[in-house]
């Protein structure tokens, strides 16, 4: 279960980074990174230097871990993050929130016997992890779709502004889990599929 | 007609993009190398002197090597920038790991918008290759430097040379970004086939793969050019090349789109080119050393420090600007031999932050003075960082002395390493591995024991771990660390558990007395036990009922 926690939040990481920007009264500020190292998998990876946004994320990611554990051992489920905009409604709407990027994580919890396989399996997902930060880097290398940068008055519409060292794009976390029996409990934060189907 | 042809000043700042962007490129490669955790501060008030909005530290000696190399050009067809990244083992055989190319090619996007676009593809490309270099095998050998190999990397311009890397290397692209005079793509290929690595290790003596010496064998600057590990450059070539120039020109655009960009002076390389780093450098052999600690105070933190903290002061100009330069090395040297759980050199503080995380420790945050947040700094800068308590110059010394370390990996690493395993080796079997060059024998036995004595007097009470005794624990101690097996996986790697099971206590029942002994007692106490079960006759048969 740990295992896929960290999984979980190492991509996470890495996903998120890339889009990070800070922007300040018409000018960006700095994005610091630091590396991290993996406790439980030969895997290192660079975040954001922010710690806030390192606590909204293991949060996010502890809630599915729990999720997950409580499911059940042999449990399946998969966390999702999503970029999103803003576009303002005319009262009495509220606002639309429309997804730009869906990144969705797809984990599955393994048991291990001993204390062999649990090296084994370190190694394993450790190389895995290196060939989804690949991925993860082709994506963002296809400079699919990315907001256009707002005026002042609509920097919220487009980035996360609460936080003070960095400045993301709206982001919004939600994850699922399946338990063995193959049916889906979901535990969807807010609009998220109803905004999808929306669309 | 404007739309085809670039502006004069659009090109002329997507030239220089592309001349920082490669320069940012050499650094996180390099960086990524050093074997230690790379962190950074994340900021809101932009300095100017982070481009493409990263905090990627500029290591001055690899800017000098990366500008060098360029000589004044950009990429461009035909002509790539590459950033080989080798190993080289303590005796001296070497193995070219990557090759991180720096391409152009001629497919041109006549319509992005260059001070905007391109901008921010290119630091979305330095993000990516933040996490790519910590995704290749390289990456991990890296962290694990210092005992037996070190990594040394190696820039040059022009073509690139992808055949020291062995049968079915492997490429991974990093990422590309389309201008309107060509296409930038970056990208690696590195070798898998490793097994020279093992194979080497068993064939040569036993001794590279028993013993671990001392750990405070830095991370020694990666080497640059032909091969040559790279430490701090004797003199000859920094003395030479120090091009003064270009710096006022260093301007990092910060602002974008509506409103007219500020601009803040970068200046990049004017610091640590300014008064002659190599006369430092060579100095790193002690007496220098110890004139430069002298000037030290009881600071134990390492931090990255203002170069031109107190560059004003003869006194300090020399040790200061010895220091600018080589900070970035240290933080990472530094991490290192602790992270090897050895004593580390000197207290390394766990992650510590640019210089720019140190200024704002030190002063009010202030936007402007801080765009020297590479160790070029201004002289604004000197005065608003020293009035911190910060402790600076101190530290820098500090920081001076660890550089020394790994300036002996001049002679390549032989140098330092054999010095290190010497002494344990004496202490084992007469595991003589040739080396090359013998001669290191002489200044480096010196080196550890010169630093302690060093160490211990100068730093005062403030400096703990790194006081005296722990080189000679490092000395003494050995650990029979076998080539192949991963002892930061199990707890308990191959060598301890070898040690620890050599001699294990006979078992009792082998041991014949014993055994004969409790056979008597055995067969007299059984008519005793014989009776007490035939009064449970009963319940006997009842539990077999219950089986059945």
């Amino acid at each position: 279960a740990m295992l896929a926690v960290l999984h979980t939040v190492l991509l996470h990481r890495s996903t998120g980074k890339f889009h990070y920007k800070k922007e300040g009264t018409y000018s960006i500020g700095t994005v610091g990174t630091q590396d991290v190292d993996c406790d439980f998998i030969d895997f290192a990876y660079v975040r954001v230097s922010s710690e806030e946004l390192d606590r909204a994320l293991r949060k996010a990611v502890g809630e599915f871990k729990d999720a997950l554990r409580s499911s059940g051992s042999d449990g399946m489920g998969q966390i999702s993050l999503e970029f999103y905009q803003k576009k303002k409604s005319r009262w009495p709407f509220s606002d639309e929130c429309i997804p730009w990027e869906l990144w969705t994580i797809k984990v599955n919890v393994v048991n291990l016997a001993n204390e062999q396989e649990r090296q084994i399996c370190r190694e394993k997902v450790g190389e895995k992890l290196c060939e989804k930060i690949i991925n993860i880097v082709e994506v963002m290398n296809r400079h699919e779709y990315l907001p256009k940068m707002p005026t002042q008055s609509e920097v919220d519409n487009v980035f996360d502004t609460s936080l003070k060292d960095v400045q993301p794009y709206l982001y919004k976390i939600s994850y699922q889990i399946t338990d063995t029996l193959g049916t889906s409990v979901t535990t969807t934060m807010r609009r998220l599929i109803k905004d999808t189907l929306a669309l | 007609a404007m739309d085809t042809d670039l502006s004069s000043q659009d090109r002329k700042d997507l030239d220089k993009f592309i001349k920082f962007f490669a320069l940012k490129t050499v650094q996180v490669i390099v960086q990524a190398r050093l074997g230690e955790k790379i962190c950074t501060r994340s900021s809101s008030s932009p300095t100017g002197s982070d481009w493409f909005n990263l905090a990627i530290k500029d290591i001055p000696e690899v800017t000098h090597e990366a500008k060098k190399a360029l000589a004044g050009q950009l990429p461009a067809v035909g002509r790539s920038m590459c950033v080989e990244i080798s190993l080289k083992t303590s005796e001296g055989d070497s193995m070219e790991l990557e090759i991180w190319c720096l391409e152009m090619n001629e497919k041109c996007d006549k319509e992005i918008k260059v001070s905007y676009t391109v901008y921010n593809r290119l630091s979305l490309l330095l993000k990516s290759l933040l996490a790519i270099t910590r995704v290749t095998p390289a990456y991990r050998l890296s962290r694990k430097q210092g005992h037996e190999y070190v990594i040394l990397y190696r820039i040059y311009f022009g073509e690139v040379q992808l055949s020291g890397l062995g049968e079915g290397f492997q490429t991974v692209r990093v990422g590309t970004v389309g201008t309107p005079v060509g296409t930038i793509t970056l990208s690696c290929a590195y070798r898998i086939n490793l097994a020279f690595m093992s194979t080497r290790q068993f064939e040569r003596t036993p001794p590279i793969m028993g013993i671990i010496i001392d750990h405070f064998v830095d991370r020694p600057y990666p080497s640059s050019s032909p091969m040559h590990p790279c430490n701090y450059r004797a003199g000859e070539d920094n003395g030479a090349v120090l091009p003064s120039v270009e710096d006022s020109q260093e301007v990092c655009t910060t602002s974008f789109s509506t409103s007219p960009p500020s601009q803040c002076v970068f200046t990049v390389t004017k610091a640590h080119f300014q008064t002659p780093p190599p006369v430092v450098t060579d100095t790193l052999k002690v007496p220098v050393m110890g004139l430069a600690f002298s000037h030290q105070l009881s600071s134990s933190r390492l931090s990255y420090q203002p170069a031109t903290l107190g560059v004003g002061s003869a006194d300090m100009g020399y040790p200061v600007l010895f220091a600018g330069a080589l900070n970035a090395a240290h933080p990472h040297q530094l991490i290192g031999p602790g992270k090897e759980g050895g004593v580390p050199l000197i207290p390394s503080q766990p992650a510590h932050g640019t210089q720019a995380d140190q200024e704002r420790m030190c002063t009010p945050v202030d936007g402007v003075h801080y765009s020297a947040a590479t160790p070029s700094s201004s002289e604004d800068t000197v005065s608003n960082s020293s009035e911190g308590k910060c402790g600076s110059p101190h530290d820098l010394l500090e920081t001076i002395f660890i550089r020394k370390v790994g300036a002996f990996v001049n002679k390549p690493i032989n140098q330092v390493t054999m010095a290190n395993l010497d002494i344990p080796f004496a202490m084992f079997a007469p595991k003589n591995v040739e080396l090359e060059d013998n001669d290191p024998m002489v200044n480096p036995p010196d080196s550890p024991e010169t630093e302690s004595p060093l160490q211990g007097s100068l730093h005062s009470d403030g400096s703990s771990g790194s006081s005296t005794g722990n080189t000679h624990d490092d000395f003494v101690m050995i650990d029979f660390k076998p080539a192949f097996s991963k002892d930061d996986i199990l707890p308990m790697d191959l060598g301890t558990f070898y040690r620890e099971f050599q001699n294990p206590p006979q078992l009792s029942s082998l041991s014949i007395d014993i055994g004969a002994q409790s056979m008597a007692e055995d067969l007299d106490s059984l008519p005793e036990k014989l009776a007490v079960h035939e009064k449970n006759v009963k319940e006997f048969d009842a539990f077999v009922e219950t089986l059945q």
